[in-house]
């Protein structure tokens, strides 16, 4: 079984209007199952208001299945004796910089998971070390956070939830708020962590360049998963997604294009190597 | 109407221990009806550049002529360039405080004195404008999904009925289709209602789509002011101060270098399809 | 002028003061502000200016950063001295039309801006020296014993350095919500108080908002991190007293005494 894993969740949350009276019921998630393999780079695509973010918060426990269940590492998020386990195990981090950092200095602000854990002082110092070097930030260690840049900060808190030593991370989309070169820092510090440490990463994103290297992918639409597979195969479907209000990777639009315009190359090109092989057989054949 | 930069510099935070050149004699000119993307990484200036064009900051050194005028001369009432000069901040929604969004709307040319009528007139010209659903006028602005919140801020300087607008990276934190929609909406306000438009954005791919010309700012210095494909053809220097060029332009590049004719000044997808179907037939 | 305000902004620096423990800080400044009030003497005011002085020195903050936190209280300073200047009865030495000055009205206009510039100087200088952090940990843990009477100490710690670290990043934001609606052409600053008082809606309103979102945001990312209250809370910087706390406990000592002795001795005399 995988590290997460849920079976027909389903959130529910009710519409009231001005006088406080039932308007209606909104379905946030809808009947979605998936199972995540640990170690995996999972990602999670989806238009503003498809109900991704909601699916995140289920599997920190921050918020319960109206119906269904989630199971993180063996445990069901229902179980609320267990909540700070969960919490632990599946780290979470915001689309915000600025509103999720607690800490007026960066090395106190990284310790703050595990103080909540109880976690020694010793210790406390050994893992906001670790972690501060994990995401190539300790020499930042006792600044301010308002200091920093906006993929600083969001490397600051992708290791403060590092410190936690949690099995698997998901990341609200983070990148939404930086320029492209924080974007990039914060890209790279997720790729290592999952290949040096082993952390399972669920990036939620409607960056389309983020996913390429991802291990699966998820397109979340209305509530529901309408689309899952690798990077490749989620990117043959170039109409379907722009119909999600999604895109795809330029390259791949570009090869897209072009087999519209009767050049005859394979579908879910995702790299400038891949459409340079393409051509280059299309050509000397 | 012509905006004339004339070697401005300005000091951020003078006299205090923050203190540092934000801009650094930036001079330029921008006619009426141009269509301008501002590319620089956080940091660059280019944020302060554009609060100058508005007279929302106040350069230490230099002029600005707006149609000839100098809008620091003493007689020169800002109320009037900014009038002129609509300036639309990044993350532009979270300044909406209106119970409704026609009321929100109005805020602009109320304060600019427009007589009732003509402020809701414009109100509602500049809302149809941006495409928002006449049934949503009298609703809440706080209950709109973000793209139609920024679309709401936008039409609120539109309704000032500017003949410039400015906007600081209108698609940030939106999905790939609020991001064309904003900036098809933004296309067509400068095609068809000749309005002068300066798009300051990270994406290159944007800026390439859309714009006429680019100015590029590093550490306050105006260091590329041309036409797009000029700029993207020096992308080595671009990289060098944290920029690039659109994916597009690597894509050419790497094709060229595996033997293929292509026209590397490509920079959008269209331009790349054309040159390859030509060289492939 | 927004960031001119320094109260409650740390300055970095390596230095005795910033070492000490911030119990000791927070009881060394309570001591002061009493200290200030004690009397009227020259020479009560000489040693408090002897302390003040040596604790800036020792805490190496340019004095800069401090005079800057007083321009916001200028026009307090002001008002408070005017009104003790013209409202003290006494020894009449000038009359001109309705006001009066007396020899007592400048004693205590001078004695109020000082007390006033010390009390700012004196708190500016623990919030400069002392990470909000390590502040809210030694009202904490320095007012534990409440605890046990049900105040909930950690809790209003915990308040108190959030609101700390906000302050910054909500100053940011009015300034910038306040050109948003400039470059919207909102005027702040014409007209009598009450269109004045009406144009600060269009600011205050998306303020809330903004501080709310972030104030939603934020308890998410706490809970997130497992926080649930100070129950089986560890701490990664806990406070424990060194000899140079101790030392600091003897200094506040004998300054208390010499105070005391000094307002006891000098009581209601100016020299």
């Amino acid at each position: 079984m995988g590290i997460v894993k849920t079976k027909n969740l389903t959130f529910e949350y009710i519409r009231r209007d001005d006088e406080g009276n039932v308007e209606g019921v909104t379905k946030a998630v809808d009947d979605v199952s998936i199972d995540l393999k640990e170690g995996d780079f999972v990602a999670i695509l989806g238009h503003n208001g498809s109900g991704k973010s909601t699916l995140a918060k289920h599997i920190n426990a921050l918020l319960l299945p109206t119906e269904g269940s989630v199971i993180v590492d063996g445990i069901d998020t229902l179980d609320t004796d267990q909540m700070l386990k969960v919490r632990q195990t599946a780290g979470m981090v915001f689309q915000n910089p600025d509103n999720q950092i607690i800490g007026t200095v960066v090395e106190e602000e990284v310790a703050f998971g595990p103080e909540n854990m109880g976690v020694p002082t010793k210790e406390i110092w050994k893992r906001v070390e670790d972690s501060l070097k994990a995401v190539g930030m300790f020499a930042y260690r006792t600044a301010s956070p308002n200091k920093l840049s906006g993929g600083q900060k969001q490397r600051i808190a992708i290791a403060g939830i590092v410190a936690m030593k949690p099995k698997c991370i998901i990341l609200d989309e983070p990148t939404a708020m930086l320029d492209p070169k924080g974007r990039a820092e914060v890209l790279r510090v997720l790729h290592e962590l999952n290949e040096k440490e082993g952390v399972t990463i669920i990036l939620i994103t409607h960056y389309m360049e983020e996913v390429i290297e991802a291990d699966s992918v998820f397109v979340c639409d209305k509530g529901r998963i309408v689309m899952q597979g690798s990077p490749k195969e989620i990117f043959s479907h170039v109409e379907e997604l722009k119909e999600l209000r999604l895109d795809v990777p330029q390259v791949t639009e570009l090869a897209y294009e072009l087999k519209k315009a009767g050049i005859p190359i394979k579908d879910g090109i995702l790299t400038n190597e891949e459409l340079v092989r393409e051509l280059k057989n299309v050509y000397y054949r | 109407m012509s905006i004339i930069v004339d070697k401005i510099s300005y000091i951020y935070e003078e006299g205090s221990s923050m203190e540092r050149l934000a801009l650094d004699n930036i001079s330029c000119v921008i006619e009426q009806g141009e269509f301008i993307g501002v590319i620089g990484h956080t940091g660059s200036g280019k944020s302060t550049f554009i609060q100058h064009l508005n007279g929302l900051l106040k350069a230490n050194k230099g002029h600005i002529y707006y149609n000839e005028q100098d809008i620091y001369a003493p007689d020169f009432k800002m109320q009037e360039l900014r009038k002129h000069v609509g300036l639309v901040f990044q993350y532009p929604e979270h300044q909406l405080f209106e119970s409704t969004i026609f009321k929100d709307v109005c805020f602009g040319p109320k304060n600019l004195g427009f007589s009732d009528k003509d402020t809701q007139i414009a109100a509602f010209n500049a809302l149809r404008q941006v495409g928002l659903d006449e049934s949503l006028y009298y609703q809440s602005p706080f209950d709109l999904s973000g793209g139609q919140k920024r679309r709401v801020a936008i039409a609120g300087v539109l309704a000032m009925k500017p003949d410039v607008i400015i906007l600081d990276e209108p698609t940030a934190g939106l999905d790939p289709k609020g991001r064309d929609e904003i900036l098809d909406c933004v296309k067509k306000l400068h095609d068809e209602m000749k309005i002068t438009v300066i798009l300051v954005s990270h994406s290159m791919e944007d800026v390439a789509k859309y714009v006429d010309r680019i100015m590029v700012i590093n550490d306050g210095k105006l260091v590329f002011n041309n036409e797009p494909k000029a700029v993207f053809a020096r992308h080595e220097e671009l990289e060098k101060i944290g920029l690039a060029a659109p994916s597009v332009t690597y894509i050419m590049e790497d094709l060229y270098k595996a033997g293929f004719d292509v026209d590397r000044s490509a920079i959008t997808i269209e331009e790349a399809k054309n040159s390859i179907l030509n060289l492939l037939k | 002028m927004l960031r001119d305000i320094t109260l409650g902004q740390y300055y970095r620096a390596n230095s005795l003061i910033h070492r000490l423990d911030p119990r000791v800080k927070l009881l060394g400044t309570l001591i002061f502000i009493i200290s200030l009030f004690l009397g009227q003497s020259i020479w009560l005011y000489a040693l408090i200016t002897v302390a003040l002085i040596a604790v800036i020195k020792l805490s190496k903050v340019p004095l800069k950063y401090i005079t800057k936190g007083m321009k916001s209280i200028v026009i307090l300073v002001i008002i408070s001295a005017a009104f003790n200047l013209f409202l003290t009865d006494g020894e009449v030495i000038f009359r001109f039309w309705k006001l009066t000055i007396t020899r007592e009205g400048i004693y205590q206009c001078v004695f109020m801006i000082i007390r006033l510039i010390y009390l700012i100087c004196g708190t500016s200088i623990m919030t400069l020296t002392t990470t909000p952090t390590n502040l809210t940990d030694g009202i904490e843990k320095g007012l534990d014993f409440l605890n046990k009477i049900k105040v909930p100490v950690h809790e209003v710690a915990m308040m108190m350095s959030i609101a700390l670290r906000f302050i910054p990043i909500l100053m940011e934001e009015t300034d910038k919500i306040m050109k948003a609606q400039m470059a919207r052409g909102a005027d702040f600053e014409s007209g009598n108080l009450v269109k004045r008082a009406k144009a600060l809606i269009p600011i205050l309103v998306p303020l809330f908002v903004s501080a709310f979102r972030r104030a939603n945001d934020l308890a998410m990312a706490m809970e997130a991190r497992c926080y649930h209250g100070s129950e089986g809370r560890t701490k990664m910087k806990p406070l424990k007293y060194k000899s140079r706390d101790h030392k600091a406990y003897i200094a506040l000592g004998v300054y208390s005494v010499l105070v005391i002795a000094i307002s006891i001795f000098m009581k209601g005399r100016f020299i």
